[in-house]
């Protein structure tokens, strides 16, 4: 809401500066999001007025001009047209500067003096505030007449600043002149004053002239219509469109900026109609059609539903209800005759119908905030004051008012002690009833009841909270005392999961990984990217309105947002990237959804570097999953999968349940990613990690007794798994066998072809004596003769 | 016989004192003390000598020797300390070259900065809540006492899944469904990624992160969450941070403030970052709105609470004077690399 102090001054006397009044207004609940000058970077242009214009001897097109600026005479040459004498116009003299920074210097025009220059609108920065009166090339003309030598910001007034407010969706009073001025009163402990409502009652008979039907009383209160006759359509006195500018609305014709000057001072947005193009004057407040079609003033086609509330005449619409009027129906220079609307309309149906049609208006954002039902008829009255002010036609006596809401007015009752208790404030009766009568309540206190008369126009105040934050916001919020609600004692703590979560982080950045945090949602073309199938595309969550395509599915993996943050990094020459994310991702559980998906915690890494391969990041999760309490429970196995090499993928199973998947990406989705090959990724199931967790420790004893250690190197087919002769191998060993530790693996010269010789290391211990080579030789043997039966391993001595 | 004793005491010593190596030493040892050396020769003589003199030159002989032992392990322990300097010096390494790669990685700021957050608000007992991002309108909105149409709901653009269903635009719906659980007293703080559908700039991402809180007890005042907040102000950006609120509107409290803190970066004095009012909005806050208690099955006679909301990338942005947040979502290194 944007508030020129000139025009706010109507209303209030004010004796502090627009950032003192900001300053204040914002710490009793009106935001100021800032303010503005209206007119900056002028300087020395002043009123003169032209005495005497001839004829340029070297140059058709140049006039020259004899201007008074009141100490002096100048001359000055011009070429615009509408130059005569004794026109008051603004001249900027030798030195001048204009808005954009230029400066203005005596010289000479085709051999002729010129000592300044008159101005446009446009060339002194105006056009925005609406003091286009001769087009765009033309001197600005004033129609008064100021004293020579003025300065042209006083006499314009552009000496003016304005306050840009935040006006809350609960405050649509304040979206006004008089509702920003009541603020100001109490915010100032000063008064203020509504503007004075005199009119001439006018001749003939409203019912002769219009007739109004409201068919939807539940989504139109109440609808106030007046007629006026014989319009002088024209432009609007200066004042008042400089006012308008200033405050943000185009000025167009008097009568279209009466109708804005009064929503603008009273916050009730009106419309008038030329009543000639209604059919049988009239008015039908209905729902649309189906299928209704309406034109509407910006000149564009819109197509309406059933649901929609519209204006119409017997024969067809008018006007969308509260958004924005027909086309049909505007007001031209031709128009002769009007019909003025002042109305309350369903705020939630404006807000439906003007979201959409996607067509916003000052109109709309009131009507769905909710306007003051007294209000109505106040500005209806308002309106046609200023149009015998500005003798812009001839008023109808009476007006239509079709009301179907009660006027009186709603009252609280509640216990007045409760608002000190919601504050924790001590404030007595009276000061809580003297902030309250401050803004315009009527309040009465009797014993501990507290009974309130809320106002027209603030709606927004339904029970005692309401009032609390009255109290409080005029009492001052600083002035609350701080307390830490010490009979409240509790103690806080993260969940498991939460320092779970934690730990693993912690312990991921401690191998040198960085946590990275992409978005949730991404193309759904990601699926092809990382190698799927069009049938393996798995259902997502789809957002109905995304950002962009790019942007529109929910993931289900984090495997593509990994890729991706590899792939910027290497894009931008970082040699090494070790990057983490933990984050959910969402899996519908129908389709169409009809309930929440599931959200799971996933854990995804990815790395590319010169140290980094399958075992580096594998050794990583195995340090990770030791954390979590996991050793035999996890298993590696291999896997195929359509975004990791065939060769170099394993699946990781915990507790025989699926836990995700590690794995060199696959060449080919590499280059979809632009990353170079060797690159690691892997996918955890992190809730299934959480829930499995196993963090309570047990101490064991330390061994008492030495651990004896052998070798053990055999020759056996590549195509037996490391993890299946491990296994035999502590299958075999029984209770004494301590470890099994590989510790060196070759392939090449005196091995066979498609074999390798792989080397543990096995210690054997017992907790209650040092074992003697008699205690483990018959074990040592049933290992190798198990392994040579079962996987044909020689032995290599 | 006196003499020569002390020829050899001089000459040995003499030689001891001229030794280089440490060879050289055992071959005076050998020359002087072995039992061929100059000594034991003399030594052997003492048979010619009279009865009164033996025992007066044995007790001299013994003497040169000791002098002559203890000058060699003088010089021996002086010798070993010299090659234990030089071959110290001989191993001294350059101390400025790098040291060995350690890989370490680095938490988010995002995260770094809300684990700060998370410890002041436990401190203070609160717990910490989780719910989810893909909500139900009825929590995001309708429980919150923004029904369909409420205008408020303008001011979040939201990303809809279907009529019913949107991705949550604050982590406000959490409220709703803890009350729902729990029997007051509650004391949460809800931190999670929330959605706008706002154009990425430099200060609107359409995913980011907040930070919600809400306490509701008997007895709980707008004294006890001004209280709490600027406890929370003071832990984060310092104890000469000071809070100010000021009265606003949210449809789910009532009062409801908005919290600046006085700028981290020009302490209050006005700058650019603050746009030179010397406040930094950080966040939204008031009283639980009695509706909203009572969506959460809660009777607002019996209890009331307070609840705040914050924008986290904006406290970290804040923190570390990054002005750009579309850097946390890039994860670069080199970016991430600074936290």
């Amino acid at each position: 809401m944007l508030v020129p102090i000139k025009w706010l001054k109507d209303y209030i006397d004010l004796d502090v500066s627009a950032q003192e009044l900001a300053d204040a207004m914002t710490l009793t609940g009106s935001n100021a999001e800032g303010v503005m000058r209206l007119a900056v970077d002028i300087e020395k242009v002043v009123v003169g007025k032209i005495i005497k214009v001839k004829q340029h001897p070297n140059a058709d097109k140049l006039l020259i001009c004899e201007v008074d600026v009141g100490d002096e005479v100048l001359q000055i040459v011009t070429g615009a047209p509408n130059v005569a004498p004794n026109s008051y116009v603004p001249v900027a003299v030798d030195g001048a500067l204009l808005p954009g920074g230029i400066r203005i210097t005596a010289g000479e025009l085709r051999g002729e003096i010129s000592q300044g220059m008159m101005c446009s609108a446009s060339e002194l920065g105006l056009a925005q505030l609406g003091y286009i009166d001769n087009g765009v090339d033309g001197i600005l003309i004033l129609h008064e007449e100021y004293p020579l030598g003025m300065k042209i910001n006083d006499a314009l007034e552009l000496d003016d600043e304005v306050i840009d407010f935040e006006i809350t969706s609960n405050r649509p009073d304040c979206l006004s002149m008089v509702g920003i001025a009541r603020e100001a009163a109490v915010t100032l402990e000063t008064s203020y004053r509504e503007p004075e409502i005199v009119l001439d009652p006018g001749i003939g008979n409203i019912d002769d002239e219009a007739k109004v039907i409201v068919e939807d009383p539940h989504l139109c209160s109440r609808y106030c219509a007046r007629v006026v006759k014989d319009v002088k359509i024209g432009p609007s006195p200066r004042w008042m469109r400089r006012r308008l500018a200033a405050a943000g609305i185009r000025p167009i014709n008097n009568i279209v900026d009466i109708t804005n000057f009064v929503m603008l001072e009273l916050g009730q947005p009106m419309h008038a109609f030329d009543i000639d193009k209604v059919a049988q004057r009239t008015i039908v407040v209905r729902k649309a059609e189906q299928n209704e079609r309406l034109i509407t003033l910006d000149e564009q086609a819109r197509d309406l539903t059933e649901d929609m509330l519209v204006i119409a005449d017997p024969e067809k619409a008018v006007g969308i209800a509260g958004v924005m009027g027909g086309y049909n129906t505007e007001i031209t220079p031709g128009t002769r005759n009007i019909i003025l609307e002042s109305a309350k309309f369903d705020g939630g149906s404006v807000r439906l119908t003007s979201k959409a049609l996607g067509l916003r208006s000052e109109a709309s954002s009131r009507f769905e905030k909710g306007v003051d039902i007294i209000n109505v008829e106040r500005a209806i009255d308002r309106a046609v004051q200023l149009i015998q002010n500005l003798d812009a036609g001839t008023v109808v006596e009476g007006k239509i008012d079709v009301c179907s809401d009660d006027l009186a007015p709603r009252i609280i009752k509640t216990q007045w002690k409760k608002i000190n208790r919601l504050l924790g404030l001590k404030l007595d009766r009276d000061e809580i009833c003297g902030i309250l009568e401050a803004l315009s309540f009527k309040a009465e206190i009797v014993g501990d009841s507290l009974k309130v008369i809320i106002p027209s126009f603030r709606q927004d105040v339904e029970g005692v909270a309401d009032l609390a934050e009255e109290v409080a916001r005029i009492y001052g919020y600083d002035r609350i005392p701080m307390t830490l609600m010490e009979n409240s004692v509790a103690l806080g703590s993260r969940t498991r999961e939460q320092i779970l979560t934690n730990k693993a982080k912690n312990v991921l950045a401690g191998m040198g990984l960085y946590e990275s945090i992409t978005y949730s949602f991404v193309s759904p073309k990601v699926y092809e990217r990382i190698g799927f199938e069009p049938r393996e595309h798995p259902e997502t969550v789809i957002i109905e309105n995304p950002l962009g395509e790019d942007q529109s599915s929910m993931r289900t993996t984090l495997i593509p947002s990994i890729l991706e943050v590899l792939s910027r990094n290497q894009n931008r020459s970082i040699e090494v990237c070790k990057v983490f994310e933990i984050s959910n991702i969402f899996i519908p559980k129908s389709q169409p959804m009809t309930e929440l998906p599931i959200e799971r915690l996933t854990l995804g890494m990815g790395q590319y570097g010169e140290d980094v391969d399958f075992y580096s990041l594998k050794g990583q999760l195995e340090a990770l999953f030791s954390v979590f309490g996991f050793g035999d429970e996890i298993e590696f196995v291999p896997q195929l999968h359509p975004t990791f090499h065939p060769g170099r993928t394993a699946g990781i199973m915990l507790s025989g349940r699926k836990l995700g998947i590690l794995g060199q990406v696959h060449p080919s989705v590499c280059q979809t990613y632009s990353l170079d090959d060797n690159v690691m990724l892997s996918e955890l199931d992190f809730a299934l990690m959480l829930e499995q967790a196993k963090t309570e420790k047990q101490f064991t004893r330390l061994p008492r007794y030495p651990a004896v250690t052998r070798d053990l190197a055999i020759i056996v087919n590549k195509k037996v798994l490391a993890s299946s002769i491990e296994k035999l191998i502590v299958d075999s060993g029984g209770k004494i066998l301590e470890g099994v530790e590989l510790f060196d693996i070759y392939e090449g010269d005196q091995i066979p072809e498609g074999h390798r010789n792989l080397a543990y290391s096995l210690s054997y211990r017992a907790w209650d004596r040092t074992l003697k080579d008699t205690d483990i030789n018959h074990i040592h043997d049933r290992i190798i003769s198990a392994l040579e039966t079962k996987f044909e391993a020689q032995l290599r001595k | 016989m006196r003499e020569k004793l002390d020829d050899i005491r001089e000459q040995a010593l003499g030689s001891i004192e001229d030794a280089r190596q440490s060879v050289n030493l055992e071959a005076i040892r050998i020359k002087y003390l072995g039992k061929k050396g100059e000594l034991t020769r003399i030594l052997r003589g003492m048979g010619k000598l009279s009865p009164e003199e033996r025992p007066v030159m044995g007790q001299l002989a013994n003497k040169v020797r000791g002098d002559i032992e203890s000058a060699l392990s003088l010089k021996i322990r002086e010798m070993e300390q010299i090659a234990l300097t030089n071959r110290l010096k001989e191993e001294a390494i350059d101390v400025t070259l790098p040291g060995k790669k350690t890989p370490l990685g680095r938490l988010h700021p995002l995260t770094t900065v809300l684990n700060q957050i998370t410890d002041v608000f436990l401190g203070m007992g609160f717990n910490v809540a989780e719910g989810p991002e893909v909500e139900l309108d009825y929590y995001n909105f309708e429980a919150l006492n923004m029904p369909k149409n409420h205008p408020a709901r303008d001011t979040q653009d939201t990303f809809y899944i279907n009529e019913n269903i949107l991705l949550r635009t604050h982590t406000s719906p959490t409220q709703i469904r803890v009350m729902e659980e729990q029997a007051p007293p509650i004391k949460i703080i809800v931190p999670g990624r929330v959605y706008r559908s706002d154009a990425v700039d430099a200060t609107h991402s359409p995913i980011f992160f907040q930070i919600e809180g809400l306490v509701v007890d008997k007895a709980i005042t707008m004294g006890d969450l001004k209280g709490v907040l600027d406890i929370f102000a003071k832990k984060m950006f310092g104890e000469q941070t000071r809070t100010r609120f000021r009265p606003h509107h949210f449809p789910f409290t009532e009062p409801s403030a908005e919290m600046d803190v006085s700028c981290v970066t020009c302490g209050g004095s006005g700058c650019r970052i603050c746009s030179n009012t010397g406040w930094i909005e950080i966040l939204g806050a008031g009283m639980v709105h009695s509706r909203v208690l009572e969506y959460g099955k809660i009777d607002p006679n019996e209890y009331s609470g307070f609840a705040f909301g914050m924008g986290l990338d904006r406290i970290v942005n804040q923190i570390y004077g990054i002005d750009d947040i579309r850097l946390l979502y890039e994860n670069d290194i080199r970016f991430l690399r600074q936290f």
